[in-house]
């Protein structure tokens, strides 16, 4: 059986400020990380390959050369193998554009049974990626899976969680998952992994290796959607601020809510 | 489109330092002297924009334009469960109307079911000009593949300007699929839009977790495709009806899946915060779970809603489903009351739309109090004991 992952990397924190003034984004660190959400996603693609025999698990990212780290990190935990697919023409990708180059770089890769992709990332935060890439390989997908009930020889029974409710919901292969928090314990990168696969070669794949090679369809010119502009959230000008000693503060409080006729 | 253009002969290693810092994403390289922009840029243009002069240049390129007179009508899907039409539908329907007003067009809403006719009846009333109905045993429950080939079928039929759909859990799978059978583009949990004459949408939005907020528009792809969070708009007041039921015939549709539901397992029930009128929403600043005795009795008094932020999801204190924000619930009550909650972007996403904001925190420079109405200056151990007190003399 043949997994694909999708992992991205992501800034290590979200805590990014807009300066309003210059309209810059200032960030704590340019620290990255893999996605939260794509660890759970790994860990149950290990957590299948512990349960049936011969799985491979092939890790994959679109980013710059410098994502190649999620792939390492994906490898020392327990993938298989990793490709990276990047260059210059994919910048400025939206959504559409990000899932179509990932289902092209799928369709390279060619053998797959089930791909596994996060919910939703930290910083696109979009959590639009799978569906998108289910739909161009015209395959079902799954959304929110926290469980793998049982493997089939030709499906997987799965359970999904919402709001107020769960569904176990059977899927054939080739079928895509997103994956939510569920109770997968995302394992550490091993040392013992990490001196097998430090050699292995993390493979790069451009736009001239795919099978669409229109330049049109990725990047910004296959992106629909552009980022006009981006600011920082707005704040209340007429706030009125409440200090004193602590029984003053207090008969505010009381006062506000006696005027609003809470009290 | 376009793309990012150097001037190389200008860039020094103080100038590309200067752009690698104020780039958000990393884009910049800087090697053998060598500025280049890798495959990380998003095209933000905020080097174009803010960075020294000079140096990075945007160079547009023409592409063929779509007719946007072609494209007309803003259509809601209407997302129901069991027959029961969830109430984001008829918040979109108001904002629709709304948008419509500038750029004279109609305004649609879409149900797909089996025996949904009084879903169809009930869209009317808020005062719409077509519901168009697709009804068939197939989609009794909700079917990812089968209701795209729905929605495929609505647009070639009617090639409108823009689909709304709700930021459901069901919606946010639903609408991804949409866009990229239809080769458009979509943007996430809108919380504001507005549109231009020409009827481009301007779709604003949070990203990194809601720490900025974008301006995102579709210039030359229709449909225009977003989702909006439940609680985001307000419901129109239901009129008198004018508009029509224009049931669809099905049987063109393929219907075609290898998802199949086996079971579904309702949670144990909890009251939703989502509809609650008034709420104490309590943060880290509760060093256990039984400091939380502490807002009892306000919690009586006002007969309030208990909700907290995500790290107490996170400790076990409280139902996932009590919690407030981008990830959690987004409520609108006529008062909450904050309780030591620093105010992280994520969590004001959630409730900044609350018509009475009191905020109570020891730290000034928190951010919850800039959009507070009040902004209490004061340690939650003092306070809320002393206003046990205060509440104990007013019962007397
Ligand atoms: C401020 C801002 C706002 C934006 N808003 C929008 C918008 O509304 N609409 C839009 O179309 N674009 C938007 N974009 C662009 C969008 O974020 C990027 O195009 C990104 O590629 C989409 O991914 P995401 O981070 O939202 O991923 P999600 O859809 O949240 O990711 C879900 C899963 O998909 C997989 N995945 C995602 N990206 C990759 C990758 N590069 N490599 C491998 N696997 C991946 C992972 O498994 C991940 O867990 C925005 C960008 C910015 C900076
Ligand atoms: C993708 C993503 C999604 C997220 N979604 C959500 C979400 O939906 N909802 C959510 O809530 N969070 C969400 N978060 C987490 C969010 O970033 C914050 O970490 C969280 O909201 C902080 O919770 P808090 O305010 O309770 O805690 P803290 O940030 O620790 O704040 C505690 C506050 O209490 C004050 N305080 C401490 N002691 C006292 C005292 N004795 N008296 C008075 N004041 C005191 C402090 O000054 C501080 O301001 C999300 C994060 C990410 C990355």
């Amino acid at each position: 059986m043949n997994i694909i992952t999708c992992i991205k990397q992501v800034p290590a924190s979200s805590n990014v400020k807009v300066d309003s003034n210059t309209g810059v984004l200032i960030r704590e660190s340019n620290n990255v990380k893999m996605n939260p959400y794509d660890l759970y996603g790994l860990e149950t693609a290990f957590q299948i390959k512990e349960m049936k025999e011969s799985v491979d698990i092939h890790a994959v990212t679109m980013g710059p050369p410098s994502a190649k780290q999620v792939l390492e990190e994906a490898l020392y935990m327990g993938a298989d193998e990793a490709t990276l697919v990047s260059d210059r023409r994919f910048a400025g990708a939206d959504v559409l554009a990000t899932s179509y180059t990932l289902s092209q770089l799928i369709d390279h890769i060619s053998n797959y049974d089930m791909i596994i992709c996060g919910k939703q990332t930290t910083d696109g935060d979009t959590a639009q990626v799978g569906p998108e890439i289910a739909e161009f390989l015209n395959i079902p997908h799954v959304p929110y899976v926290v469980d793998i009930i049982e493997i089939n020889r030709d499906g997987i029974v799965v359970k999904s969680t919402y709001d107020t409710y769960d569904e176990i919901v059977s899927v054939k292969f080739p079928c895509l998952l997103t994956l939510d928090k569920g109770s997968q314990v995302p394992r550490l990168p091993s040392y013992k992994r990490k001196q097998i696969m430090k050699t292995h070669q993390i493979e790069t794949i451009t736009l001239d290796d795919l099978d669409d090679q229109n330049p049109n369809h990725y990047g910004l010119n296959g992106s629909p959607t552009q980022v006009e502009e981006i600011f920082p959230p707005d704040k209340r000008s007429d706030s009125i601020q409440i200090k004193g000693s602590n029984k003053e503060v207090t008969k505010e409080i009381m006062d506000i809510l006696a005027k609003n006729r809470y009290l | 489109m376009g793309y990012i253009k150097i001037n190389q002969k200008k860039v020094t290693q103080d100038l590309a330092d200067e752009l690698q810092d104020i780039c958000p994403f990393n884009a910049f390289d800087y090697v053998d002297q060598y500025l280049s922009i890798n495959a990380a840029c998003k095209v933000c243009k905020i080097c174009v924009n803010k960075g020294p002069e000079g140096i990075c240049e945007f160079i547009e390129e023409t592409q063929v334009q779509i007719n946007k007179k072609d494209y007309k009508g803003i259509a809601v899907y209407i997302e129901q469960k069991d027959n029961q039409a969830h109430k984001v539908g008829w918040e979109l329907i108001g904002k629709a109307k709304e948008l419509a007003l500038k750029t004279e067009e109609p305004v649609y809403a879409i149900v797909i079911g089996n025996d949904v006719m009084k879903i169809a009846e009930e869209a009317l009333n808020y005062g719409i000009d077509k519901v168009f109905v697709y009804q068939n045993k197939a989609y009794r429950n909700f079917n990812v593949e089968n209701y795209t080939n729905v929605i495929e079928a609505f647009y070639r039929k009617y090639k409108v300007n823009i689909i709304l759909v709700g930021g459901t859990m069901l919606g946010r799978s639903f609408a991804p699929r949409i866009a990229a059978r239809l080769r458009t583009g979509l943007t996430a949990d809108c919380t504001k839009l507005d549109i231009k004459e020409n009827g481009d949408l301007l779709q604003i939005r949070p990203a990194f977790g809601g720490n900025i907020m974008a301006k995102i528009h579709t210039p030359n792809n229709r449909p225009q495709l977003a989702t909006i969070r439940y609680k985001m708009f307000d419901a129109p007041p239901k009129i008198k009806r004018f508009g029509e039921i224009v049931e669809e015939p099905t049987d063109d549709i393929i219907i075609k899946t290898t998802i199949e539901l086996l079971d579904t397992i309702h949670q144990p029930k909890v009251k939703d915060i989502n509809d609650a009128e008034i709420i104490i929403a309590v943060g880290r600043a509760f060093k256990k779970q039984s400091d939380l005795d502490l807002i009892k009795p306000l919690q009586k008094r006002l007969n309030a809603e208990i909700a907290c932020t995500r790290p107490l999801i996170e400790n076990g204190w409280f139902d996932p489903r009590k919690q407030i924000g981008l990830s959690g619930r987004t409520v609108k009550p006529k008062l909450i009351i904050n309780l030591g909650i620093s105010g992280a972007v994520q969590y004001i996403e959630g409730m900044k739309e609350s018509e009475l904001i009191i905020t109570v925190n020891h730290d000034s420079s928190n951010k919850l109090f800039d959009i507070s109405h009040y902004a209490i200056h004061g340690d939650i151990y003092d306070i809320l004991p002393e206003l046990n007190k205060q509440l104990e003399v007013l019962e007397q």
